[in-house]
C-alpha cells in the first residue's frame, strides 16, 4: 500500500505530532512534580490544549491530504475539550478549596465574609 | 507514509505513553482525593491522544469514534466526582 503523499504534508506532520506528544510529556511531568495541590492544577491544561490541538491538526492535514477532500470533523475533539476541559477544572478547584477550608488548613484564603465553617467531627 | 512520519509518530506514542505512566503515579500517590482526580482527568485525555495518535499510524478512520467517546465519557465522570467532592458526603 503506497499512497504517495506530498513531502510538505509528512514534515509538517511529523512537526506537529512531535510537538503535540512533548506537550503532553511536559503537561503530565508538571502533574508529577507540583508541590501544592493548586501547583498541580495548572499543567494538564497543556495537555489539554497544546497536546490535542497538535495531534488533530497532523490528523486533519494528513487524512485531507490522503483523501484528497477536507476532512473537519477531527476537530469535534478539541472543540470539546476546549469546552468541557475549564468546566472540570473550576469544579475541582473549588471542590479543593471547600475541603481545604472544611480541614481547617491556614494556607488558603478565608472565605469572603461570614465566619469559617466548622470543621466536621 | 515516509519513515520521517513513522519515526515522528512512534516518538508520539511513546510521549504519551510515558505522560500516562506520569499521571497513573499521580493516580497512585495523591495524597489527597482531589489529586486523584484530576490525575484522572489527565490520564484519559493522554489515553484519547494515543487512540489518535494510533489512527493516524494505522491509516484508520475507525479509531476517531472511539477517541470522542472516551473524551465523552471522561469529561462526564471527572465532572461527577468532582461535584461529589464538592457537596462535602465524603465520609472521612
Amino acid at each position: 500500500m503506497n499512497t504517495a503523499t506530498p513531502p510538505w504534508a509528512d514534515v509538517v506532520t511529523a512537526v506537529l505530532v512531535v510537538a503535540g506528544g512533548l506537550a503532553a510529556l511536559i503537561g503530565s511531568f508538571g502533574l508529577l512534580r507540583g508541590k501544592t495541590f493548586f501547583q498541580r492544577v495548572h499543567p494538564p491544561s497543556l495537555v489539554a490544549t497544546g497536546a490535542t490541538w497538535g495531534l488533530t491538526l497532523a490528523t486533519a492535514i494528513q487524512s485531507s491530504v490522503v483523501t484528497a477532500r477536507p476532512y473537519v470533523h477531527a476537530f469535534l475533539i478539541p472543540v470539546f475539550i476546549a469546552l468541557t476541559a475549564p468546566i472540570t477544572t473550576v469544579l475541582l478547584t473549588r471542590a479543593a478549596l471547600f475541603r481545604a477550608r472544611r480541614r481547617g488548613a491556614t494556607d488558603v484564603p478565608p472565605p469572603p465574609g461570614g465566619p469559617p465553617p466548622p470543621t466536621p467531627q | 507514509m515516509s519513515p520521517l512520519l513513522t519515526w515522528a509518530l512512534l516518538f508520539a506514542v511513546g510521549c504519551l505513553t510515558l505522560a500516562t505512566i506520569f499521571a497513573l503515579v499521580r493516580l497512585m500517590v495523591g495524597p489527597r482525593a482531589e489529586d486523584r482526580v484530576l490525575a484522572f482527568d489527565c490520564l484519559y485525555v493522554n489515553s484519547m491522544l494515543i487512540i489518535v495518535t494510533l489512527g493516524l499510524l494505522y491509516r484508520s478512520s475507525s479509531y476517531f469514534e472511539a477517541a470522542l467517546l472516551i473524551a465523552l465519557f471522561g469529561f462526564v465522570s471527572s465532572s461527577a466526582m468532582a461535584k461529589f467532592l464538592l457537596r462535602g458526603e465524603i465520609i472521612e
